[in-house]
């Protein structure tokens, strides 16, 4: 495949271990401006470290990670692992992610109208000085998807922003990955939420301690790929233009 | 009984700026110790320094830099010791700062002459109490506050979500560095009036009543300076009417200010104060 598009991120023969056995194994990955990844994979298969290397918390075993100078990257962690009883307001989260400008604690006027303009952007207006806890589970995913656009990044990326959310935050912030991936930003998730989210992004890459596919959704999701993917068999169906990966009977009986 | 009698003794005047400054900090390094769940790192720092004052004590040697280099040499040795990957670090500061306490202890017994001190460190006293002790205090007290000034937000970044913190540019090994040396400056500097044994309950109860009073971080950190300050105030003044140990009656007016807003928050302090623990 060939690529115009400048490489914000490239993950070159790659491989990690926690001291143990390799938890990934020779990734070869190019992350370009504007593209739109989803990383899926069952669980323990490396998709959350692939994330860490990518975002430079963690350094490979072997292999290199070349991200591109000044790269302004933010992420947005599992909302399970937010600790909701931390005294903090949502403006108060949303304004920690870009450092102040001078040493002082308080909001300028500038970053008080930024932290507005996201709110707004994601449906939050007015409840800036609500305590995390006090919103719901759709508002709670957003601020911190505030928080990371409050950053204005290039790389926007995001672990599992679908997981524990009901259908309709689900769609909220598919929709929301959707504009912001228009607007020129470059995303990459991972999920457990085959049908849906991955189904609905232009590319996926299916790991399970190796990449084992890379491409559009019609072109992995194939029962071979799932199967050496997920350790289990599976079908695929096409329902109305759209793909849907169920269980293989086979599997279930 | 005339309420304001000690104030015309200058050691009870030292003392009394001594325990609002310390009670002032205690409360306001506290809200990152309770946030952080770094409150056994408090105790264990705070008997640990206790082998160093006894040590000073007997050698004759400035009590600041002897129980600093020994609070010093023990936080490496935490370190050391948690590094190494088989001991997790509650066991190594559980390990080391017993050891050291009871270094403290064994000076105590030996040196008969040393043990007035050694009690005072212990318990707390404001009878040792010096113009020297109150410019420490002090000092202690505007390096707290021009610290956390500088730092606000990283430092909050930090402790609310270190990992992301990490990635959007922020040193979280350098801020946990510094709220470490804070720690056990405020330690150091505050244990005279509080003493060893009761400290650690001046770094945790102050911060814990303001957060059941507020669910903003910034409120917090202006809260719970204030309650322990007033709880120094008090606590001082109860001891020197009620010959008691300054420690004691100061933990004692914080603890009964922290029932008292526990019995008034309700269902809603008690589940702030319940989620302190919880991630």
């Amino acid at each position: 495949m060939t690529s115009t598009a400048r490489s914000l991120v490239e993950v070159d023969g790659v491989s990690h271990s926690y001291g143990g056995p390799l938890v990934l194994d020779h990734i070869h990955l190019s992350i370009d401006a504007g593209s739109f990844l989803g990383v899926i994979g069952p669980s323990g298969s490396g998709k959350t470290t692939l994330l860490r290397l990518i975002l430079g918390s963690l350094s490979p075993t072997i292999g290199t990670v070349n991200r591109e100078p000044n790269l302004r990257v933010a992420y947005v962690p599992q909302v399970e692992t937010v600790n909701w009883n931390f005294p903090i307001t949502v403006s108060e989260v949303v304004l920690m992610s870009r450092p102040p400008s001078i040493r002082r604690p308080w909001a300028t006027e500038s970053e008080r109208r930024d932290v507005s303009e996201v709110l707004e952007q994601l449906g939050l207006a007015g409840l800036g000085d609500r305590h995390i806890r006090e919103l719901s589970g759709g508002q709670q995913q957003r601020v911190f998807l505030a928080r990371a656009l409050h950053r204005k990044p290039d790389l926007l990326v995001l672990d599992e922003p679908t997981s524990g959310v009901d259908v309709r935050t689900r769609h909220e912030v598919v929709h929301l990955l959707t504009d912001l991936h228009r607007a020129g930003m470059a995303v990459v998730l991972t999920t457990h939420d085959i049908n849906g989210l991955a189904t609905h992004l232009p590319r996926i890459a299916c790991v399970n301690r190796e990449l084992i596919a890379l491409g559009s959704p019609r072109d992995v999701l194939t029962p071979q790929v799932l199967e050496r993917t997920y350790g289990a068999p599976m079908e695929v169906l096409e329902h109305g233009g759209l793909l849907l990966v169920t269980d293989s009977p086979m599997a279930t009986s | 009984m005339n309420l304001f009698e000690p104030f015309q003794f200058a050691f009870f005047r030292n003392g009394i700026i001594v325990a609002v400054l310390a009670g002032a900090i205690c409360g306001l390094i506290g809200v990152y110790v309770v946030l952080r769940q770094m409150s056994y790192i408090g105790h264990g720092l705070s008997h640990s320094i206790f082998g160093g004052a006894a040590a000073s004590a007997v050698l004759s040697v400035n009590f600041y830099l002897g129980a600093g280099l020994w609070g010093l040499l023990s936080a490496l040795m935490i370190g050391r010791v948690a590094r190494r990957g088989k001991i997790g670090s509650d066991a190594a500061i559980g390990v080391i700062t017993t050891a050291s306490f009871a270094m403290g202890l064994a000076l105590s017994n030996l040196f008969g002459q040393a043990k007035r001190s050694i009690d005072a460190v212990l318990f707390g006293s404001i009878l040792g109490v010096g113009g020297t002790d109150v410019i420490a205090v002090l000092g202690a007290g505007v390096l707290s506050v021009v610290v956390i000034y500088a730092c606000y937000r990283h430092l909050l970044f930090a402790t609310f979500d270190p990992e992301v913190a990490n990635v959007s540019g922020v040193n979280v090994a350098r801020m946990e560095a510094l709220l470490m040396l804070m720690l056990a400056i405020t330690i150091l500097f505050t244990m005279k009036v509080m003493g060893v044994l009761l400290i650690s309950a001046m770094l945790v109860t102050p911060a814990a009543t303001a957060r059941m009073m507020t669910n903003s971080f910034a409120r917090m950190l202006t809260i719970a300076p204030i309650i322990g300050a007033l709880c120094g105030f008090t606590g001082m003044l109860l001891s020197y009417h009620i010959d008691v140990s300054p420690g004691a009656t100061i933990i004692l007016m914080a603890s009964t200010v922290f029932l008292v807003v526990f019995t008034i928050t309700g269902s809603r302090g008690r589940r702030n104060v319940a989620g302190l623990g919880h991630h």
